[in-house]
């Protein structure tokens, strides 16, 4: 009897197996993750196509989607999905990827902010937020938005001036560090 | 009686008004916190939709922590934090490639599972009925929606909390409180919190959604069990009245604040006065009986 | 003794990876081995001549044929040698296609495998014993479980066809679900004018002795003989007395205490109730949960009613036993619930849709009942929550079924059917209504279906949305529905005045623990197992026992009455003989070595095994010994290898026999 196991390159598909733990083909496109997503009217492409793209193979296009970038990790989706197809985490890998392959992001204000949060914490051991907020508005340039909190919350004592650091903040350098992506 | 605490950032900035009353309320029920030493950011939104493995490790060195410490059980009382840390720790002990992989990273070995609360399942463990037996001031006239978000109740095959689209355990805290609660829509809808700076336009629109089924549905008060929801709810209001006008101001209190005022605390007592939308119990009652 | 060996190519089957050839030469040395033939069809006409003239040329004994399994082609050989004149027992298969050449690559280890195999059965045919068929009576009647139009189907047929049939029915009523119907697909006949005049005719039919509200306690026996018991619910009605009158319904003040079943918990039923008014037979049941009287003692508005003294509250259930020779199972279908279930329960419920905390979120029995003209609205369009006739109405298919998440993966079949005819009778009688209807697929295979769906799309204006919904909210009297387009992807929020749920079919709630009485097996969602998916789709594992309708798996009206009739048909070819052959493969235990420990007794999963008490010549009882029932025994051997002292034995498969097999390799 031969065998029905054709050897193949390695795929996007193949890659998001790998780090979520799910095949794409699980999904069977019912859409009820789309129905139930809260960012759902601010995507360019609706989550479950984002699926059916990898599923046919146009891996371009999905990574490059904004979709990703708008999920707000919820997991409506996921815990809805009929199939148990984990779609929050599925979105997670393609961002994962899409920054790996260096794609073009179009939704640079997003990942400025999460670059912004990770320097923080990075720096910090613990979120800082007149830094976040300091950085993530030089990144993007956007200086005028939330100046109708800042403020009031600063008389309130909710923002510090002083970020609260952590002491051993070489252990979590060290994190950083070996979790690199080279 | 003890538990272990990871207080989370914002219990140190924005919503330092969580880490006073949640502290105070603990206390009065006769338990105190052992704060995990030196702990680190459980790595939010921002490192798990970029680096799966920072998140990871930075998640599990705080686990790391608590089990150097000798803690059996911790309390993570920001939804995000506690949904970051239950998930890492379930996918870390699971998954024995990544498990080698994260104590490479924290250069440790990692034994023991410590089970992570949420704040609810903090007062089921100190005992629900110590709210009523201590319960010395009447907020019958509260009628409260609790909001539990998306974190709170998710994955519910990893948190085994609560039921993930009809929870009632909030409720259950806050009517042993003395208050009322309403039944509502947007009990698990997402505030769109990890948007919260790159995204306002969409943090609004949900954060609104949110407040007007609550008010739709008879309350009068909101109720939240997470830092991250409470900025959404409460500070982007004065936004939301600009860009939505005829927004009408509505109270959103933490689920602690709410059972402190149960226990005879004050309001300033509890932080609320640091909230942008005020609320005071006197008012509110007086409102009501003039309605 | 002298043994042939045929070697069978099976085309290419058996050839492409085995050296058959090879074979039968390497067989031809074998120990009493006479001749070694190897052909390209062993099966075929030339292949069964050559088998046939060798055993008479050469003066055979015994074969071995070595060829497919001999699930396929045994009884072929048999026969074959049984016109060449050798006992079929004395004729053995070594299987060189399922258990060699398809399950291997490399031909030289396959052929040395088959060479294995053969000589194995070789010594195995060598201690063979001839043996004859046993013969056993059958009893030319068949129960039928379940009074829905597959039951009734099938007992109509039967007893049609002039053989005694008991029709046994847990509800007070037959008719089943089909009586609930409003009206059915592709037609839109009434389900009632359809279905009542066979309710009648199995209540009037001499060879049918109905047995309703009551329920299979135990099978015993085997094909062609099984005795069964049946618990009869005791009715407090003297069923010889009451005329059907009614007055003890409309009369019993008990107003609002039981929901009405039939009408799906849309209305209230009184403590005495005759579940609808065409139902067979048309005699009433007391409900002791809801009855004053069994609660105080009080009350008897009923008896002094009744002007038949038909009432009789001190009535007990009563056990009888029927002797069966056939049994067809149609015990049909209950729908998915989305109610907020037990931890641990198969039924996890949908909290998106609202745990069924909504008046207006129904399922389609529910609508069902809505829609008839003899329901609870009198066929008027009304929602349960206020009256109000719904101007808007969101149909939402699969709901439980494929639904991994939810336990049920499979289709449920009629769904997609059910649903666009409740579309249209919404859409024919409310005409400025809007219907939405959320599928996956349509799925309408059948004839006259995909036009019937059709016909909602472009005449009736249904408007059909592919997707799943993923939450329904209730505001102001609204049920908001959020779902997605998936053809468009677009969002789409619809603000319906009553949704309708498409729940899956599932299995009745005690259909495991009746599989369990009766002896049959079942799957993973509790539908019972037919023998064969393509060749045996009627017929259950056990003897005698045959399935029909929705028990088996989702099935529509048509399809259930179709393998009804399959059923009867079934039942009757079993009747077609007076006497049932079976293959004498059975226990026997040797009397003399016999130490009456009754392990045998306790492994027999058939029950087969009984105490023989050995008498000396004075009639005085010396031991007790174990004795196999021939009829009973299904020839597992379990007994046999359980036997500490080797003095049970399977015919055909008798240690001498096993051991020289296993020896040989």
């Amino acid at each position: 009897m031969s065998s029905h196991n054709h050897q193949h390159a390695h795929t996007i598909a193949d890659d998001i197996a790998e780090k979520t733990f799910q095949d794409v083909s699980l999904c069977y496109q019912c859409g009820k993750c789309s129905a139930g997503c809260p960012v759902r009217y601010y995507m360019d492409i609706a989550p479950n196509k984002v699926v059916r793209l990898i599923q046919l193979g146009f891996y371009e296009e999905a990574l490059k989607s904004e979709t990703p970038w708008l999920c707000a990790g919820c997991q409506t989706c996921s815990t809805r999905c009929p199939q148990e197809f984990d779609l929050a985490k599925f979105m997670d890998a393609v961002r994962e990827l899409a920054l790996e392959k260096g794609v073009e992001i179009k939704h640079k204000d997003i990942l400025k902010f999460h670059e912004a949060f990770l320097n923080q914490i990075k720096r910090f051991g613990r979120s800082y937020e007149i830094g976040l907020i300091a950085e993530y508005k030089m990144k993007t340039m956007h200086l005028m938005q939330d100046v109708d909190s800042g403020p009031d919350m600063f008389m309130k004592g909710l923002l510090e001036v002083i970020p609260h650091k952590m002491k051993d903040k070489k252990s979590v350098k060290d994190i950083f560090k070996k979790t690199a992506k080279k | 009686m003890k538990v272990g605490y990871f207080p989370g950032c914002s219990q140190t900035g924005t919503a330092k008004e969580y880490d006073i009353s949640l502290r105070k309320v603990v206390e009065k029920l006769g338990t105190s916190f052992d704060e995990i030493k030196d702990w680190t950011c459980c790595g939010a939104t921002s490192a798990h939709v970029t680096n799966h493995m920072l998140a990871s490790a930075l998640a599990m060195r705080n686990i790391m922590l608590a089990e150097q410490q000798g803690l059996d059980d911790i309390v993570a009382p920001c939804a995000a934090c506690y949904n970051r840390l239950v998930v890492s720790q379930h996918e870390t002990m699971t998954q024995p490639a990544l498990k080698t992989e994260v104590e490479a990273v924290l250069d440790t070995k990692l034994n023991k599972e410590i089970k992570v609360m949420n704040l609810i399942e903090l007062f089921q463990k100190i005992g629900k009925e110590k709210i009523s037996e201590n319960k010395t001031f009447d907020i019958k006239n509260i009628k409260a929606a609790c909001y539990y978000g998306c974190l709170l109740v998710r994955p519910s095959s990893i948190t085994h909390f609560d039921d993930a689209e009809q929870p009632s355990s909030m409720e259950e805290l806050v009517e042993l409180a003395g208050a009322k609660t309403v039944d509502w829509n947007y009990k698990v809808e997402c505030c769109g919190a990890a948007h919260t700076l790159a995204r306002r336009d969409i943090v609004l629109d949900l954060s609104k959604k949110i407040i007007d089924d609550a008010r739709d549905h008879g309350a009068n008060v909101l109720v939240v069990a997470c830092p991250m929801c409470h900025s959404n709810l409460d500070m982007r209001q004065r936004a939301m009245k600009r860009a939505y006008p005829g927004h009408k101001e509505f109270p959103v209190l933490f689920l602690t604040e709410l059972l402190g005022l149960a226990l005879g605390m004050k309001e300033k007592e509890l932080g609320i006065d640091k909230h942008t939308i005020e609320f005071n119990y006197k008012e509110l009652a007086a409102e009501k009986a003039a309605v | 003794m002298k043994i042939g060996v045929f070697i069978c190519h099976c085309g290419e089957n058996i050839g492409r990876t085995v050296d058959c050839p090879r074979v039968s030469k390497a067989c031809q040395w074998l120990p009493g081995v006479e001749v070694s033939l190897d052909y390209k069809y062993m099966c075929s006409d030339p292949g069964q001549n050559m088998i046939k003239d060798e055993i008479r040329k050469k003066k055979l004994d015994a074969i071995v044929v070595g060829s497919c399994s001999p699930h396929m082609h045994e009884k072929t050989f048999r026969k074959a040698a049984v016109d060449a004149g050798i006992n079929p027992f004395l004729v053995e298969i070594a299987n060189l296609r399922e258990h060699c050449s398809w399950v291997h690559d490399d031909i030289d280890a396959a052929t040395d495998k088959a060479i294995d195999l053969v000589r194995m059965a070789v010594e195995k045919v060598k201690r063979n014993q001839p043996l004859t068929t046993i013969e056993v009576p059958v009893t030319k009647r068949t129960l039928v479980i379940g009074g829905g139009i597959a039951g009734i189907q099938a007992a109509l047929d039967v007893a049609n066809a002039g053989y005694e049939v008991v029709l046994v029915e847990k509800e007070p009523s037959i008719g089943g679900h089909m009586s609930q119907l409003s009206e059915t697909f592709p037609t839109l006949d009434c389900s009632q004018c359809i279905l009542t005049p066979r309710m009648v005719e199995v209540y009037q039919h001499p060879k049918i002795k109905l047995m309703t509200y009551s329920e299979v306690e135990k099978v015993e026996g085997f094909i062609g003989n099984f005795t069964v018991t049946i618990r009869k619910k005791a009715r407090h009605i003297d069923e010889s007395k009451c005329t059907g009158c009614g007055l003890c319904t409309t009369k019993c003040p008990v107003k609002k205490k039981a929901f009405n079943s039939f009408e799906e918990n849309l209305a209230y039923r009184p403590a005495v109730y005759v579940p609808f008014p065409q139902a067979v037979p048309n005699i009433p049941v007391i409900d002791e949960t809801v009855c004053t009287y069994y609660k105080t003692g009080k009350c008897q508005m009923c008896v002094k009613v009744c002007g038949r003294e038909a009432i009789s509250f001190d009535q007990q259930d009563t056990l009888v036993t029927e002797e069966i020779g056939a049994i067809i199972v149609a015990t049909g279908y209950k729908l998915y619930n989305i109610e907020k279930k037990p931890e641990g329960s198969m039924i996890k419920g949908y909290g998106e849709y609202g745990y069924g905390k909504y008046k207006d979120v129904v399922d389609g029995l529910q609508f069902e009942r809505i829609a008839s003209a003899s329901g609870p609205t009198s066929g008027e369009f009304k929602r349960p929550s206020d009256g109000k006739e719904p101007k808007k109405i969101v149909f939402i298919q699969c709901v439980g079924s494929r639904d991994d998440s939810k336990g049920f993966s499979y289709c449920s079949k009629i769904c997609c059917m059910y649903t666009a005819k409740h579309a249209m009778l919404y859409k024919h009688k409310v005409h400025d209504g809007e219907a939405y209807v959320f599928y996956m697929d349509i799925r309408s295979g059948g004839k006259m279906y995909e036009e019937f769906v059709r016909r909602a799309i472009e005449e009736d204006g249904v408007k059909y949305i592919r997707g799943r919904v993923s939450k329904i909210t209730e505001k102001n009297g609204k049920y908001i529905v959020k779902g997605e387009d998936t053809l468009a992807s677009m969002p789409i929020e619809i603000d319906a005045d009553m949704v309708v749920l498409a729940t899956a079919m599932i299995a009745q709630t005690e259909a495991s623990e009746l599989a369990q009485t009766i002896g049959i097996p079942y799957d993973k969602y509790g539908f019972y197992n037919e023998a064969h998916p393509k060749l045996r789709p009627i017929e259950s594992t056990t003897g005698g026992v045959f399935l029909a309708g929705a028990c088996q798996s989702p099935k529509d009206i048509p399809e259930s009455v179709a393998m009804a009739s399959a059923a009867a048909a079934k039942a009757m070819v079993l009747f077609g003989s007076d006497k049932l052959e079976r293959e004498p493969v059975v226990a026997k235990v040797n009397e003399l070595f016999c130490a009456g420990c009754f392990l045998c007794k306790k492994v027999c999963p058939y029950g087969a095994v009984e105490v023989k008490e050995m008498k000396d010549r004075n009639g005085v009882v010396y031991k007790e010994i174990a004795y196999v029932n021939e009829g009973l025994c299904q020839g597992c051997g379990t007994c046999t290898a359980s036997c500490p002292s080797k003095s049970i034995e399977l015919a055909g498969f008798n240690n001498e026999e096993v051991f020289a097999q296993i020896a040989a390799l």
